[in-house]
């Protein structure tokens, strides 16, 4: 599918990626191609490995990588810890932010933020810097200062906890986003909230997947690529009309492709 | 997959302070008998009054039976094969820190609590006790011109006799329980504190207890006097080398505040708490006492309990004064095989008396970290309140909490207000943070600094500092 000369070199590559957890395969043999200044739709039902596809990329030490590489800016990253993920540029939006009680969100943020600095050999900041940093990148999600002083997540609503998740985004400055189901429990005026921010912080040089049900996130955000999962696989790929005609058919219409494959 | 051997590594607990500093003891034989404990007193040339206050304190303990409620398991502690009394052998009389044998000095240097002139801490005073005596108290003329008396014990006894005859056993009677009973009759020194009417002691006093030899036991005893409208803050550090038997501990601290006085006691106990296997370790029982005798007294509690094999700890309030306040805040760490059963006393007497309890639970490895707590509303405590926060986090899937909070109230015009929670780190947790670039280590250990935080804002700052780091030193490892 992505078959047409690109100028620059592959942000993400996943190279016919098999995983399983308990020795159970989840993921079957994905392929996809991240370039700069891609956006990426993936979609499919609950259960078909969406979510297992993005907490593989990020590291997560629950999954076993049983075939396949993946490749972040040509290196092959498979036993990276997932702290040097983060550090290096990959960035992960939580379908479920987790709670953190007792560490203010606002250490958390800096810490966090000073660990990718450390390793772009940029200066870290001190509180009195980042706070003034942290102020300008609030904006972005349109959070208030209060949200700061918090446990990380604690308490906070559904569509908060997305927000802070973009606000980490804006952080990081990642090379690539994996955002898992971000616009879902999220209200009209939310999701437009958080589709803007992915929009400023995303530019010419930085991939972004959006993992989604919904056509809504996806008005706000054209992506370039459609893929749609089913059963640990991508069984078709496609552009941004593809999703369109997703919502017209339903998931039923894909189950065909799969006898097709 | 579920990194259990990830979090395992982690909560390894390096033990720096495993050291033994050779050195040439005097040791009496094993044994508890009334020569043994004759035998103390007259090494410690003390007046009749203490000899006796021992003697009666041993028949009493002669026949009480060792305590069995504590959720704890431990082999039977033989107490005829201890050693009551052991000391580093030195010239008679010290004049001066000069003639303190340089083996002892360099032992307390090596545990960054320098005594010499040019070394010492400059903002605290220090009573150093090396197994059963006490070496040398620094600042101890500075603290005399504001009339604050800082020195061992055993000097105490000596040079206060009216003040220990007045005060020793008031708070903890020897009858109190095994323990208490047991180092009231063998008791070999600690630390005295009188502060004088008026005062605001000038500095932080500390004392630190150090065990050395392996078949020794260590019985301290510690008494602090605050009179009327005075106010001190004592910490006390703890620590001893690694042995592969179990060395018993039991100490009794006593506390006593008058009218408007405050004291702020605050520990950090570091003692061996024995290997992965659970071999070796110190054996805590320490019974702690403060007793608010005045109007509008105050007495803290703060406590970092990382290290022993066991710990049987409740330091406990007594609200006699009117509108007098006891508070207790602790953090307990067990790792590996560690057993603590912690926690605290409020007995309100007087009337609008007021306690507060925070404490916090953190068990890894195959520990067992039980809270046990009585907060008790006499007759006559008409208007007084308590409020009880008790937390417990777990740290991988073998270790265990219990929380058992006990209330008696026979003052229905009081208020009591007990919270629980039971918490586990758990792998989302740390590969949340994980995923935002924070390493492993550092996860763990923001998680636990963030659950101890409402204890560590009542530590003294340095202490506070100290104890953060010594958490996340229990829980290093060699990760990656």
């Amino acid at each position: 599918m992505q078959s047409k000369m690109k100028e620059s070199d592959p942000i993400l590559e996943v190279d016919n990626l098999s995983a399983s957890t308990d020795n159970l395969p989840i993921l079957k043999g994905i392929s996809l191609t991240v370039y700069p200044g891609e956006i990426h739709a993936i979609m499919g039902r609950n259960g078909c490995g969406k979510s297992t596809l993005s907490k593989i990329i990020a590291g997560h030490p629950s999954y076993n990588i049983t075939n396949g590489d993946i490749k972040f800016l040509g290196e092959n990253i498979n036993s990276l810890e997932p702290e040097e993920r983060s550090q290096s540029g990959i960035f992960l939006g939580f379908q479920y932010p987790i709670e953190i009680p007792g560490v203010s969100n606002l250490e958390f943020l800096r810490v966090s933020t000073n660990a990718r600095r450390k390793f772009l050999n940029k200066e870290e900041l001190d509180t009195f810097d980042f706070e003034e940093l942290v102020k300008e990148k609030l904006e972005i999600v349109k959070m208030d200062h209060a949200f700061l002083s918090r446990s990380v997540n604690q308490g906070f609503s559904g569509g908060e906890k997305k927000r802070n998740e973009i606000l980490q985004m804006a952080l990081l400055e990642p090379k690539i986003a994996i955002l898992d189901e971000t616009d879902s429990g999220l209200d009209i005026d939310a999701l437009r909230i958080v589709a803007s921010g992915i929009k400023k912080i995303s530019n010419a040089q930085t991939g972004i997947i959006l993992i989604t049900h919904y056509q809504r996130l996806l008005d706000e955000i054209k992506p370039n690529y459609v893929h749609v999962m089913s059963d640990g696989q991508i069984i078709k790929t496609g552009e941004s009309d593809l999703a369109l005609e997703l919502e017209e058919k339903g998931y039923e219409w894909t189950d065909n492709f799969i006898k097709e494959t | 997959m579920v990194n259990e051997n990830l979090v395992k590594d982690v909560v390894k607990e390096p033990y720096k302070y495993g050291f033994v500093t050779d050195i040439e003891t005097e040791k009496i034989e094993k044994g508890l008998n009334e020569d043994i404990i004759k035998l103390i007193s007259q090494k410690k040339e003390e007046p009749q009054f203490l000899l006796d206050f021992r003697l009666k304190a041993f028949k009493k303990w002669q026949k009480m039976k060792e305590p069995d409620w504590a959720a704890l398991g431990y082999k039977k502690i033989d107490y005829q094969d201890i050693i009551y009394y052991s000391a580093p052998k030195q010239k008679e009389k010290i004049s001066s820190l000069d003639e303190v044998d340089p083996k002892l000095l360099e032992t307390f240097d090596k545990l960054g609590i320098p005594l010499t002139e040019q070394k010492k801490l400059t903002n605290v005073a220090v009573d150093a006790v090396f197994d059963s005596v006490s070496i040398a108290t620094t600042f101890r003329e500075e603290l005399a011109e504001h009339g604050v008396i800082f020195c061992s014990i055993s000097e105490a006894v000596k040079n206060h006799a009216d003040l220990i005859e007045k005060y020793l056993g008031t708070v903890v009677p020897a009858s109190d329980n095994y323990f208490a009973a047991l180092n009231s009759a063998v008791f070999s020194d600690g630390s005295f504190v009188y502060i004088p009417k008026g005062v605001t002691c000038p500095m932080d006093l500390s004392s630190y207890f150090r065990i050395n030899s392996g078949d020794s036991g260590q019985f301290e005893r510690t008494l602090i006097i605050a009179e009327e409208l005075s106010s001190v803050s004592y910490l006390e550090g703890c620590t001893a080398p690694m042995f592969d038997t179990n060395t018993l501990h039991a100490a009794v601290v006593e506390l006593i505040a008058l009218d408007d006085a405050s004291i702020k006691y605050s520990t950090v106990q570091n003692w061996y708490a024995g290997d992965e296997e659970g071999i070796g370790g110190i054996f805590n029982f320490v019974t702690k006492r403060g007793k608010c005798l005045g109007k509008r007294s105050k007495i803290s509690w703060s406590q970092v309990e990382t290290g022993s094999a066991i710990t049987w700890k409740y330091p406990s309030c007594l609200l006699l004064g009117e509108e007098s306040v006891g508070e207790f805040y602790s953090v307990a760490l067990t790792n590996n095989l560690q057993q603590a059963d912690t926690g605290t006393k409020m007995i309100h007497i007087g009337p609008k008396t007021k306690s507060t309890i925070v404490s916090k639970g953190i068990s890894a490895g195959k520990s067992k970290n039980s809270y046990r707590g009585l907060v008790k509303m006499g007759r006559k405590a008409t208007g007084s309140r308590n409020y009880s926060q008790c937390d417990s986090m777990l740290i991988g899937d073998q270790a265990s909490a219990n929380t058992f909070p006990y209330i008696k109230s026979q003052q229905p015009n009081s208020e009591i207000e007990h919270e629980a929670s039971t918490c586990r780190i758990s792998e989302d947790q740390l590969f949340y943070l994980q995923s935002r670039g924070i390493e492993f280590e550092e996860a763990v250990s923001m998680m636990v600094s963030g659950f101890c935080r409402d204890v560590f804002n009542q530590l003294p700052m340095e202490f506070a500092a100290e104890a953060d780091k010594l958490l996340a030193l229990k829980l290093e490892g060699s990760v990656g």
